[in-house]
């Protein structure tokens, strides 16, 4: 499989915390990688450094040959990368329908001056339907988020992401707050999404989910890779397990 | 006669200066407490031409344009500071115009600038031209708010970081309300200058922008409709009522805190709340 994106040395210091650590990492078009480790590991600030929310103190970022380091986080989602947020954030003022169509029209709102002469929302509208339609959505589009559910909110990030048209999709967390139906619900949506042909990064803690669904799985502990490879191998690994559970010859010669 | 034609004249006015602020604060979200200064710079652009023999409409669009350039470049500070800062940024710049313009010479210092040149046009003309203006610019907002400009400002109003990971430069879409704000708010500016023949720098002070923001505040922060009802009330309360003249910005001040307090969607909010008890009774 040809590379999608790669992460080269990328680093960022917080004061005195190193929150990612030199990380390398390529990614494969197709693949669904998760993302996974203990809280502070670094995961989320590693998604925001792919998407320019943050920028690094070292490294590069590269979409599909292109080196996008230096752009801003809007012009990388031009370019193909699009993220759903751990912590909702629906457009409040907009309905649902409206929050996925102004995903959806990328080229119509480009150029600010230009957006003004442009009203015709019909191609957007039509496009955000079958998104929310899929996405479980469709009886509340003339709904405003701030009356649904977490777990509808959840479907709308996804849906308003899957609008952007990305090659790339970072879930940070989707299934934080889920039940046990929503959770199983929007992982199998993030699995079709991928087996559909959409590249994505999964930055889970329900490892049971992530071990379900994902076809690759990089651990990050203290902002540094500590393993990379498929599911199985990967949980198997002791740093892994360390990472996780804690030493035990650590814990109890503390004792 | 003379008394209802100066006032539709002023009603126009402030209602093209409540409709610009309502574009960069309602729309955009960018609150700005230094609206008056655009005013200013575009009545005293329009002025300085005006007495230089520059004919009407140039002197007008120029007022304009200076307004909309240097507003464009205030603009520029919402990109680095927010909110409550950004209120207050806007402030200070409100304040260094009135500092400015009264240490300027060849601005007419704290005398402004007297025997401008009428436009020529007649007191009713002229009327005519401010409200078609004030109609023009309703039309325009009205346009804004259906465009895709219009649903971009609505996400960089609400969350403006969200808007950036759904691909929008939110850098172009303040500047686009910043210089489309302030250009009106220089054209207002030029069509007073013209209208009253005199400007001097308290006309464009402090109480003047809170004056412009309770009107967009009181009809309801977005809603065209609403700031245009306000806008029109606001300016006919201390023609109507003499006491409301000598206690302006004490009624104004209150009128801000009750409806900040009981109805933060202004006369709109109030307006669609009772349209939804009647439609769901």
């Amino acid at each position: 499989m040809s590379e999608l994106l790669r992460i080269d040395d990328l680093s960022i210091r917080f004061g005195g915390v190193q929150a990612v650590d030199h990380v390398t990492l390529s990614i494969a078009k197709g693949e669904l990688l998760g993302l996974i480790g203990p809280n502070g590991a670094g995961k989320t600030t590693l998604l925001s450094l792919i998407t320019g929310i943050f920028k690094p103190d070292t490294g590069r970022v590269i979409l599909a040959n292109e080196d996008i380091s230096g752009l801003s986080t809007h012009a990388r989602v031009r370019h193909g990368i699009a993220l759903t947020h751990q912590i909702v954030r629906p457009f409040s003022s907009l309905t649902v329908l409206e929050n996925v169509v102004l995903a959806a029209g990328l080229d119509r709102n480009r150029m600010a001056l230009g957006a003004m002469f442009q009203v015709s929302r019909v191609k957007e509208e039509k496009s955000a339907d079958a998104l929310l339609e899929r996405l479980g959505l469709g009886e509340y589009k003339n709904a405003y988020p701030r009356i649904l559910p977490l777990g509808l909110l959840k479907r709308l990030e996804v849906a308003r992401a899957l609008a952007l048209n990305a090659k790339l999709l970072l879930f940070d967390e989707p299934l934080a707050g889920l039940n046990q139906k929503e959770t199983n619900e929007l992982a199998d949506t993030i699995r079709e999404l991928n087996r559909d042909g959409l590249t994505v990064i999964l930055v889970e803690h329900n490892l049971g989910q992530v071990l379900r669904i994902a076809s690759r799985l990089v651990v990050l502990d203290g902002g540094c890779v500590i393993a990379d490879g498929n599911p199985g191998s990967v949980m198997d690994n002791a740093s892994v397990r360390s990472a996780y559970l804690g030493n035990p010859k650590e814990e109890n010669a503390g004792t | 006669m003379g008394y209802e034609i100066t006032l539709l004249t002023v009603i126009a006015t402030n209602i093209l200066l409540a409709i610009s602020l309502n574009l960069i604060t309602g729309f955009c979200g960018q609150v700005s407490l230094g609206h008056a200064a655009f005013y200013g710079i575009g009545a005293y652009t329009y002025a300085l031409l005006a007495v230089k023999s520059v004919s009407f409409p140039l002197a007008l669009i120029a007022g304009g344009i200076m307004a909309g350039v240097l507003g464009t470049a205030v603009g520029l500070l919402s990109l680095r500071v927010r909110h409550d800062f950004l209120a207050i940024t806007t402030m200070g710049v409100g304040f260094l115009f009135l500092g400015f313009v009264r240490k300027q010479e060849w601005l007419g210092a704290e005398l402004g600038v007297s025997n401008i040149p009428a436009s020529g046009l007649g007191d009713v003309a002229f009327m005519f031209l401010t409200v078609i203006l004030a109609v023009l610019t309703i039309g325009l907002c009205v346009h804004i708010k259906r465009s895709w400009m219009g649903l971009t400002f609505n996400a960089v109003a609400d969350d403006e970081d969200t808007a950036r990971t759904v691909g929008i430069n939110v850098m172009r879409y303040k500047l686009a309300a910043f210089g489309i704000g302030t250009f009106i708010a220089g054209i207002a500016g030029g069509l007073y200058a013209c209208f009253t023949r005199i400007i001097v720098p308290d006309a464009f002070d402090f109480p003047t922008s809170i004056m412009i923001l309770a009107m967009v505040v009181i009809g309801g922060i977005g809603s065209n409709w609403g700031v245009l009802l306000a806008a029109v009330i606001l300016t006919l309360m201390p023609e109507l009522f003499r006491f409301v003249n000598d206690f302006k910005l004490l009624i104004f001040g209150a009128l801000l805190v009750v409806v900040m307090r009981f109805s933060p969607g202004g006369l709109s909010g109030i307006v669609r709340a009772a349209w939804q008890k009647v439609v769901l009774r």
